[in-house]
């Protein structure tokens, strides 16, 4: 790793005087991998301000000279048409405060498909910026019967062109040098036409110059596509595919997960064990180590998702998955592409929203984003496992099927329905009046995945995820932890409850007092009137509160409001909250508003990390707060015709 | 598909929607009717006035479908496919 790119120092990625270079080029053509290259580890992701459209800034050093580099969104034109595409013009014209304008261009053309790539640079080349031209995929090209004589592309041209092969180190050496000396590049001297015939005619020149013949069609993925687009085999291996992805994040993950848990488990017992005053041992174990837990345990379906993901999209299946689902995504206002981010959402709706990503439309991704959180997720399992639980005898049966099993089946459809429905409604409101985008998706050669930027696509998120959501899941869980426990119980008021602090038989009965008397039990109360009509006792609406942290806390908050009300006499196998005689319209009640209610603030965190902003997921925990209240209402009313 | 059209080898006008899997056409026009911007965009993807476009499949549930032009393969929906008007021909070997 010599003369590219890996220096010293983290935080100057955004030093003056540093010069800047910005990456074009079309999706596909090996801009992402150039740019791992060329920044390795280095890079950071951030948002541009104020729209959901994700910034890679990294920075590479040759020699004495260091640059930054940032990777902008690969895009077919500068005549924009979508949020995305207007912040690569906004970057290139330097209007965006904050995104200094680049120094130089990096042009990257994928060599076989450089008769179109060759009419995005002549909008390039309008703006009057150095500019070098990157030719990727010759390797590619000469495979498939093609050619390219890429001095003879420079002389045509009148820029510097550099060749990169994205599986070999060869060219990206000579690419760094070859920027690092950016002021004494020659100034072409003509912009070439940008419209019509002209342009037309000048591409074909510039190809006949460059001795360019026109790559055979990829016999390879000719044949697998004959396969896996095939009407019947094409489903069946998407069908396949997708399941073993589901099984992948849900299952392969849930042992992974189940260590994460056990360690922090074993942490908390440690401090349970060794620190002397219960609340601190209770601050430090429940909130700081269950805290950090929650946020840790999603990390391996993280890791998990993107590595695949990163396969799937690098080897280029994820584009034949988009085509094939598209005429159902669109039936809700989505396209294709959206399938892979709700499908992850049945894991869990942080790697769902994280993979909205791939989405070209910014509209299609925050539509996508307000459906995901409704999926039913692994957290809701939980939930929904002990309320049924109390709902239907565990031995009633409809034929052959069991109640319980239906009840689950039921809302797991009931959340993928809604879902779909409420992308489709976002969608329709972010559509209102502007012209629809057209929907066009490359279907790419079929290509081996560059190991390093899988890894890179693996490791970026999970990062951002553990960094930037760690503040706001370790607050949120001290906060509620702070109302769940305040004011502090001292042992003489606990005495005069007939309490012994001291005893350990006594211990369930005493953090039943304590919450009983906490600031949050007084929340239970104050919100009484927006839960009675739900039928929500102060009990529940602690548990509802609790759980707004994230939903697996309301099990654990129910058993222990249960315990302070029943005391220990609760039977082993019956489930926790059995003993609150809620009725059935209640715990029906309950089910549905878990079914709608944004209640994980992890998820909050990743909404607000991919927008940029606190106001989408402001309006996904109102509009699903709402939701959950009315529908709620709604099967207790339902519930309660039928049971009574 | 009627044959004296294809003898001369030139058939009436139609848009790329109307095409099967296996023909192709070459671009007359692409109608910038209420959506100047799609014209654009599809001009600049390649189906621009002169270009070849070969249909190479369909999506299982017949939409979208995917073609050959400039030499890659991409796919459209449908409704944007019958914004491009195009001309039949039947296609010699070999001929770009």
């Amino acid at each position: 790793m010599n003369a590219s790119c890996h220096g010293p120092g983290g935080g100057d990625t955004l030093a003056p005087g540093v010069p800047r270079v910005a990456l074009l080029g079309n999706p596909n053509a090996g801009k992402t991998s150039l740019f791992n290259r060329l920044t390795g580890l280095r890079a950071k992701t951030g948002n541009y301000p104020g729209v959901t459209v994700a910034r890679h800034v990294g920075s590479c050093e040759v020699g004495a000279v260091r640059f930054t580099v940032e990777d902008l969104p690969g895009t077919y034109s500068l005549e924009p048409i979508s949020p995305d595409e207007e912040v690569v013009l906004d970057v290139l014209d330097g209007t965006i405060p904050g995104v200094p304008r680049p120094d130089v261009l990096a042009v990257v053309l994928d060599a076989t498909t450089i008769r179109r790539s060759l009419r995005f640079l002549t909008q390039v080349l309008e703006k009057a910026l150095p500019t070098c031209v990157v030719v990727t995929f010759t390797d590619e090209l000469a495979r498939r019967g093609g050619s390219l004589d890429v001095p003879a592309l420079e002389r045509a041209l009148g820029v510097p062109v550099a060749c990169v092969v994205a599986h070999r180190r060869g060219g990206h050496d000579e690419l760094a040098a070859q920027l690092a000396r950016w002021q004494e590049w020659p100034e072409p001297l003509l912009a070439p036409p940008t419209e019509g015939v002209e342009q037309s005619a000048w591409v074909e020149s510039v190809l006949a110059a460059a001795d360019y013949s026109a790559p055979h069609q990829d016999r390879v993925t000719g044949a697998v596509d004959a396969v896996l687009l095939h009407p019947l085999w094409g489903t069946l291996t998407f069908f396949a595919v997708m399941a073993l992805f589901f099984q992948a994040i849900f299952v392969v993950a849930a042992p992974l997960q189940g260590y994460v848990e056990s360690l922090f488990g074993w942490l908390g017992g440690l401090v349970a064990d060794h620190v002397g005053p219960a609340w601190l041992a209770s601050l430090l174990g429940d909130a700081v180590i269950g805290g950090i837990g929650g946020v840790l345990v999603f990390v391996p379906q993280i890791m998990l998702l993107f590595l695949l993901l990163a396969l799937l999209e690098a080897s280029g299946y994820l584009a034949r998955a988009a085509f094939l689902m598209d005429r159902v995504m669109s039936t809700f206002g989505l396209e294709g592409r959206a399938f892979v981010a709700l499908l992850s959402s049945f894991a869990c709706a942080v790697p769902g929203i994280m993979a909205t990503r791939s989405l070209p439309s910014a509209r299609d991704r925050i539509a996508t984003m307000m459906g995901a959180p409704l999926m039913t997720c692994s957290a809701r399992l939980p939930v929904y496992v002990t309320l049924i639980g109390i709902l239907v005898p565990r031995d009633s049966r409809v034929g052959p099927l069991g109640v319980q099993g239906l009840v689950m089946f039921g809302l797991y459809l009931l959340g993928a329905v809604s879902a779909m429905l409420t992308a489709a409604l976002f969608k329709r409101i972010a559509d209102r009046g502007a012209e629809p985008m057209p929907f066009y998706l490359e279907l790419p050669t079929y290509r081996l995945p560059v190991p390093r930027s899988v890894l890179l696509a693996m490791w970026e998120p999970s990062k951002a995820f553990l960094r930037k959501c760690t503040t706001v899941i370790l607050g949120t869980t001290l906060v509620l932890w702070m109302l769940l426990n305040l004011p502090l119980a001292g042992a003489a008021e606990l005495r005069s409850a007939g309490l012994d602090p001291g005893d350990p038989a006594d211990a369930a009965a005493v953090s039943a007092y304590v919450v009983e008397h906490s600031v949050a039990a007084d929340l239970g109360r104050a919100v009484g009137p927006v839960f009675d009509p739900l039928g929500f006792d102060w009990r529940v609406n602690v548990a509802v509160l609790s759980s707004f942290g994230a939903r697996e806390t309301f099990v654990a908050t129910l058993s222990q409001v249960d315990s302070a009300q029943q005391g220990a006499t609760a039977a082993e196998d019956e489930p926790p909250g059995s003993d609150l005689g809620l009725s059935a319209g209640v715990v029906a009640a309950l089910l549905v508003f878990y079914v709608y209610a944004l209640q994980c603030v992890a998820t909050m965190a990743a909404i607000r990390r991919e927008t940029g902003s606190w106001r989408w997921p402001a309006v996904a925990w109102g509009y699903m707060f709402v939701l959950a209240w009315t529908m709620a209402l709604l099967a207790r009313t339902v519930t309660g015709w039928w049971a009574g | 598909m009627r044959r004296r059209g294809r003898r001369a080898g030139v058939e009436p006008s139609g848009t790329l929607a109307d095409l099967a899997p296996g023909q192709s056409a070459e671009v007359v026009s692409v109608s910038a009717a209420q959506a100047p911007r799609t014209a654009r965009r599809l001009a600049e993807l390649g189906f621009a006035p002169g270009s070849r476009v070969e249909v190479v499949r369909q999506a299982p549930l017949g939409t979208p479908v995917l073609y050959r032009v400039q030499g890659y393969e991409i796919s459209l929906r449908r409704t944007e496919a019958a914004r491009i008007v195009v001309t039949r021909r039947t296609a010699p070997a070999g001929a770009r």
